[in-house]
């Protein structure tokens, strides 16, 4: 049913067209007197145009960005399939600690002795990170997961320099299933990339990993549980291996939230690994906040860890720039990190508890195979098939669109159909490896009900596909803000940049449709 | 004039002593509409499995690579020049990637044909 209104709102749903649309240039919401006695010390620089900026009254913009805010899909809305990847649940428990002022506002350049608080949460925060991955160092500066693995891989480095390998070893092994940074993060640290495939189980290939080592290889780079959300069986063998051969091994923990509190990474053989403090530490991320990779490192790395350092000294903590005995092989940013991060991430931790940090991944392996066993009786699960039937997943339900895209639905028409069932979509095509991918997280916080009224969503769609309402999937969304956009032109021919008269109508009619 | 085919989906067409690559139609339409494609520099040289090129669709993106040894001699000049469609439309003719001047013409007869290719993707 296609619901015209004059408005172009539907009910609580508001229509909104673009900002510069409609703004004025004459119009303001700020009404500052001109600035008397100056003289213009552009020289040849001054703007000669106005800048076209949209002015608006401050209701206008309140409620422009208001209605933009509504048309959101959010965590705290309903279950959200992306999972982790984005953002779970950031307990309101956290959100208080972090605007305690001792923490909130403070100056990186302020007098240690002023911040002697700030300084012991992060130090404890460091202990914690540290006893629970069974690692004896770590570098809390690294500001998002890729800036870890960056951090990680630039220590393995310096490892192999202090060798007097650095030239000899450039050779990364990444598996066909890694997370794309992880190829990106080895070259821009001055690697050569060089893929391991995987076996039908989605697993790494361990005989062909064996026949590529070679005195030339830098390090492997293993994500576990990996991306199809499945524990790399055979993870000690290959730390073994990769040892045995000279090298590092790089565990990218971006799923630590699937064993934390259950698997030390130490235990495994990992030499470096960055851990997403809003995967597994509940902190904001995405547009809701900025990211922290905390990096843990192991022995043979740890001298190597960037600055600055916390050291305690008599009752005081402060920061270092030059340990003896270290060869930090530089820092990662201006600063010592996000301290708001910092301050979530502990208080997740400290009032969860041991067992309770343990729970978490529990909850969170559980809801996934819940499901998983829900879901698979009406998609294809191509690591939980026939073949594989009784074989669990950690904290992640893969399913692909093999068993419904002969009756001509896809993994991008179930998620355009899901859009107008009031979700948002799960992770779709990836893990690359698993043609038409839809990955499911659904995280350790939702309740029972909250699953069974997603999967009954899923199994209805399933069903919808089985009845041959093909055309139900390709004309969806239908009630969302904007009908189907087109991914292929907006990709061949992106418009970076509004201009006057040229898209704003466009934008308008669509809104309104 | 046989076409050859690798497992990864690359196809190969000799003509004279010059190789012609590109991507099957089965990689064309599994990937869907291809949004950006990235081609090595004329003068290259690639070992067989070598990365020799990406190819992007809304939905993926992809590496392909060399299916033979040797030194790149053209490129597709309506790839370079953004034409990405003509991949979807003629994969296996206005929408190859390279020409290559093979150094190992061995390398060539170990590859799949039409029939063996027919197969190999019936099986997937």
């Amino acid at each position: 049913m296609k619901i015209e209104t004059t408005s172009g709102n539907r009910g609580l749903l508001q229509a909104e067209p673009l900002i510069f649309d409609t703004g004025h240039a004459t119009a303001t919401g700020v009404d500052l007197p001109e600035p008397k006695n100056t003289t213009n010390q552009f020289g040849g620089l001054a703007r000669k145009a106005a800048l076209d900026l949209p002015g608006l009254s401050e209701p206008e913009t309140m409620r422009h960005f208001v209605r933009l805010s509504q048309k959101n899909y959010a965590i705290d809305l309903g279950l959200f399939p992306l999972g982790s990847c984005t953002m779970k649940h950031n307990p309101r428990l956290n959100e208080r600690v972090a605007r305690f002022e001792g923490f909130a506002d403070i100056h990186p350049l302020q007098p240690m002795s002023t911040i002697q608080g700030a300084l012991e949460l992060m130090d404890e925060l460091a202990h914690w990170l540290m006893e629970l991955t069974g690692m004896p160092a770590v570098a809390l500066s690294p500001k998002a997961g890729a800036h870890g693995e960056f951090c990680g891989m630039l220590a393995i480095k310096a490892a192999l320099a202090a060798r007097g390998e650095g030239e000899k070893r450039k050779r990364v092994l990444v598996p066909s299933s890694a997370h794309g940074t992880n190829p990106a993060t080895a070259v821009a640290a001055g690697f050569i990339v060089d893929e391991v495939p995987g076996t039908e189980d989605g697993r790494v290939d361990l005989e062909a990993f064996k026949a590529k080592l070679g005195p030339d290889v830098a390090a492997v780079m293993v994500t576990n549980p990996n991306t199809c959300g499945l524990f790399e069986r055979d993870v000690k063998k290959i730390a073994d291996l990769i040892h045995e051969a000279g090298g590092y091994f790089y565990c990218d923990g971006a799923n630590y939230n699937a064993i934390v509190g259950r698997v030390r990474p130490g235990d495994l053989g990992v030499d470096a690994m960055h851990i997403n403090l809003h995967k597994t530490f509940s902190t904001p991320h995405g547009g809701g906040g900025p990211g922290a990779g905390p990096t843990v490192l192991s022995a043979a790395l740890a001298p190597f860890a960037p600055v600055p350092h916390i050291v305690k000294r008599g009752g005081a903590r402060e920061f270092r720039e030059h340990t003896a005995g270290t060869q930090a092989f530089g820092r990662m940013c201006a600063f010592h990190g996000q301290m708001g991060m910092f301050t979530r991430a502990l208080t997740y931790m400290l009032s969860h508890g041991s067992d309770g940090l343990r729970q978490v991944a529990e909850d969170a392996v559980l809801n996934a195979n819940y499901l998983l066993a829900r879901l698979k009786p009406h998609f294809n699960a191509p690591f939980g098939g026939p073949k594989n039937e009784h074989l669990p997943c950690m904290h992640e339900a893969l399913l692909d669109d093999s068993s419904i895209k002969p009756k001509g639905v896809e993994t991008i028409d179930m998620a355009k159909a899901l859009l107008d069932e009031g979700y948002h979509p799960f992770t779709t095509y990836f893990p690359l490896v698993v043609h038409g991918a839809m990955l499911i997280e659904p995280t350790e916080t939702e309740p029972k009900r909250e699953l069974d009224r997603f999967a009954d969503v899923m199994i209805a769609l399933a069903e919808r596909v089985n009845a041959g309402d093909v055309e139900f999937f390709k004309q969806a969304p239908i009630l969302a803000p904007m009908r189907r956009l087109d991914d292929t032109r907006a990709a061949r021919q992106p418009k970076l940049r509004w201009k006057r008269g040229e898209n704003g109508a466009d934008a308008t009619k669509h809104a309104a449709e | 004039m046989t076409t050859r085919y690798t497992k990864d989906h690359e196809w190969v067409r000799m003509e004279g002593d010059i190789a012609t690559i590109g991507i099957s139609a089965y990689a064309a339409e599994q990937l869907g509409d291809v949004v950006y494609a990235e081609l090595p520099a004329v003068g290259a040289s690639f070992k067989q499995g070598d990365d020799m090129a990406v190819v992007e669709s809304a939905k993926t993106a992809s590496d392909v690579y060399a299916p033979i040894s040797g030194e790149i001699v053209e490129a597709n000049a309506e790839i370079a020049g953004e034409n990405w469609q003509i991949i979807n439309d003629a994969p296996q003719a206005g929408g190859w990637f390279v020409k290559v001047k093979p150094s190992n013409h061995g390398e060539l007869d170990a590859l799949m044909d039409e029939a063996a290719y027919a197969d190999y993707v019936k099986g997937l």
